[in-house]
């Protein structure tokens, strides 16, 4: 089959690979109709992220109709599915309490160590995301592979299109669970960093929840214009300064949750970013958290802070002192995802949720590597990139 | 009475160079951690005071003691998630002897031969190596409740030397491949089977799994 593959630094090409089997009775195999490049698939791209070895087939975010099961799965072939991108086993202590991105037994166990070493406990494993979480193949292929395929994937009903379901994959679940992380309050003011894909969502999903105020702050002016017609005001932190700003738009008191939606590779031009920008290109490896910091600093006393976006090690200079004397509420992790796929899909039948307003690109999985190069080079305009395997390739034919 | 014979000598040297002040720190922190003066398993300890070399983890499965002991009693089963063991054949007999037939580097294989030590019904199951071993051992898995009825903790302790001391153990340590770590991966894949009745790979094909080495291996 065909497969996006991971060979290094900017180096992501579209491969013969062998098709996958069902290994495990709980196994599944899917045909992929559709896939897409997520914002954490970047980290991967830029080389952030450690664990992942040439040739690991990429994508975590895919759906598709069901071909192979195996003894154990409860799905029935030709049924179409959309899968979380955590794996999870359903039947351990943390997925029984619905934390599954903490699930124990979805990582081999010859996997967990490291990041039982870096984070202390292993953790879920995810599909296509390096060695570190589990080293499974992922979704920007013509086939996947998809373990306990009776906990994950959720049927999808005949007349929702890809498009709409697609991203209760990851960035839709995510978006949603940052915003419930954030706590939100009726009168709440909530901001928001970062209008990629899941601030996106967690803007909307602000407003779902009700939030009397949500903020959103970037520096494209595309994607800001996406969050404004969602209902957000927004801040350029080009040309705003953002901590005055949002003093200011609070009414003094400053904002009552905060919603890091950035993560490791934030851009920002205070000059700790800049010392981080260079100890993580020379492999100093800590985490670029401008971002983070900011929100914290932004963030009234008593507030919550959010933290849907994704780090991976350490970080220096954290205003901990700001976390403890404003006596503030940290709320974090991968998603759970299992735990929201059909409440939002719900939503999204009945209209209270859109998912496609912010795809720019539709793309065969032939150009996944022009996808991955263009989404990271022209944030502006390409804010989502769908992968479609079956699509002809343009000037092809 | 030997620690504190160093210890005092060590004392003594301080003043002459780091190196030395550097060793009674070591020997000071040894003797801390030594006495066991917690509730901690003896394996947890920085430094254990035991003879032989000792490993040793802790799991929780979300399954009755009665179900796990079962399984792990009928040695033949140890196979399914001990990734370096190949297969247990029983002898039978009053004492429950087994023959381990266990990988080693370089392809080839070793025989622990064991009998049943001690057996609690649903608590605890112990074995120890016999006379014709290539290497000696004993093992112990307990079973218990786990806080806050999150289903059975599971220990798994082992003890394990071979002939000529430092030398031997360190041969033992290559034939084991990392007992800590092996043990350490053996109680997830356990609990991985138990739990959720399969053990997790990420293989795209069967040709990759560890069944697979394994048959290739024997």
């Amino acid at each position: 089959m065909r497969a996006l593959t991971w060979h290094g630094t900017h180096d992501v090409r579209v491969d013969n690979v062998p098709d996958p089997q069902v290994i495990n009775p709980r196994d599944a195999i899917l045909k992929i109709t559709s896939t897409a490049i997520c914002g954490s698939d970047l980290h991967l791209y830029d080389g952030a992220i450690p664990g992942a070895l040439p040739g690991d087939v990429l994508g975590h975010e895919f759906m598709g109709e069901v071909v192979e099961t195996g003894k154990g799965s409860t799905l029935k072939k030709g049924q179409r599915v959309v899968v979380p991108f955590t794996i999870s086993c359903g039947g351990c202590f943390h997925c029984k309490i619905q934390q599954y991105s903490a699930c124990e037994n979805s990582n081999p166990a010859e996997k967990q160590d490291m990041s039982a070493t870096l984070y202390g406990h292993p953790m879920a494993a995810l599909f296509g995301y390096s060695h570190l979480t589990g080293g499974y193949s992922g979704g920007q292929a013509e086939y996947v592979r998809v373990p306990f395929s009776d906990v994950g994937p959720i049927v999808i009903p005949d007349h929702l299109e890809d498009d709409q379901v697609l991203f209760l994959s990851d960035i839709l679940p995510t978006g949603w669970m940052g915003a419930e992380n954030a706590e939100i309050q009726p009168d709440d003011t909530v901001a928001v960093w970062g209008c990629g894909p899941v601030g996106l969502f967690a803007v909307q999903s602000a407003l779902v929840m009700g939030a009397s105020k949500v903020i959103a702050i970037d520096h494209y002016p595309h994607r800001l214009e996406l969050a404004k017609q969602l209902g957000a005001e927004v801040i350029n932190f080009k040309t705003t300064n953002v901590r005055e700003a949002l003093m200011e738009m609070s009414g003094g008191i400053g904002v009552d949750a905060v919603i890091d939606a950035v993560g490791m590779e934030s851009h920002g031009f205070a000059v700790d970013n800049m010392i981080d920008m260079v100890k993580q290109k020379v492999g100093m490896g800590a985490d670029r958290a401008s971002a983070l910091k900011q929100a914290i600093l932004a963030v009234r006393p008593g507030g919550r802070v959010s933290i849907p976006g994704v780090y991976g090690g350490m970080t220096d200079k954290f205003p901990l002192g700001a976390l403890m004397e404003k006596g503030l509420k940290v709320n974090s992790g991968q998603t759970h995802v299992q735990k929201y796929t059909q409440p939002l899909l719900e939503k999204i039948e009945d209209g209270t949720l859109d998912t496609t307003f912010l795809i720019s690109h539709r793309l065969p999985l032939e150009d996944a590597a022009r996808g991955y190069k263009n989404f990271r080079e022209q944030q502006n305009s390409w804010t989502k990139v769908i992968l479609k395997p079956g699509m002809e390739k343009e000037g092809a034919g | 009475m030997k620690h504190k014979q160093e210890a005092g000598i060590a004392g003594g040297l301080v003043a002459v160079g780091l190196a030395v002040g550097t060793a009674a720190f070591g020997i000071f922190l040894g003797r801390r951690h030594s006495g066991g003066n917690d509730d901690a398993p003896q394996f947890a300890r920085r430094s254990n005071q035991a003879e032989h070399a000792l490993v040793g983890r802790s799991v929780t499965i979300r399954k009755p003691a009665a179900e796990l002991y079962e399984y792990w009693r009928d040695f033949c089963n140890l196979p399914e998630f001990m990734e370096n063991v190949e297969k247990i054949a029983k002898q039978g007999g009053p004492t429950g002897g087994a023959v381990w037939k266990v990988k080693a580097p370089g392809g080839g294989t070793i025989a622990l031969k064991t009998e049943i030590a001690e057996e609690v019904e649903n608590k605890r199951i112990a074995w120890r190596s016999v006379e014709g071993s290539d290497i000696e051992i004993m093992g112990e898995v307990r079973f218990s409740p786990a806080p806050g009825d999150r289903g059975t903790r599971v220990s798994l302790r082992i003890e394990y030397d071979a002939p000529g001391g430092a030398v031997g153990r360190s041969i033992a340590k290559a034939f084991l491949r990392e007992p800590e770590v092996q043990a350490r991966h053996d109680l997830k894949r356990f609990k991985m089977l138990m739990e959720t009745g399969e053990i997790a790979t990420s293989a795209h094909r069967r040709s990759e799994t560890r069944e697979a080495k394994q048959q290739e291996n024997a």
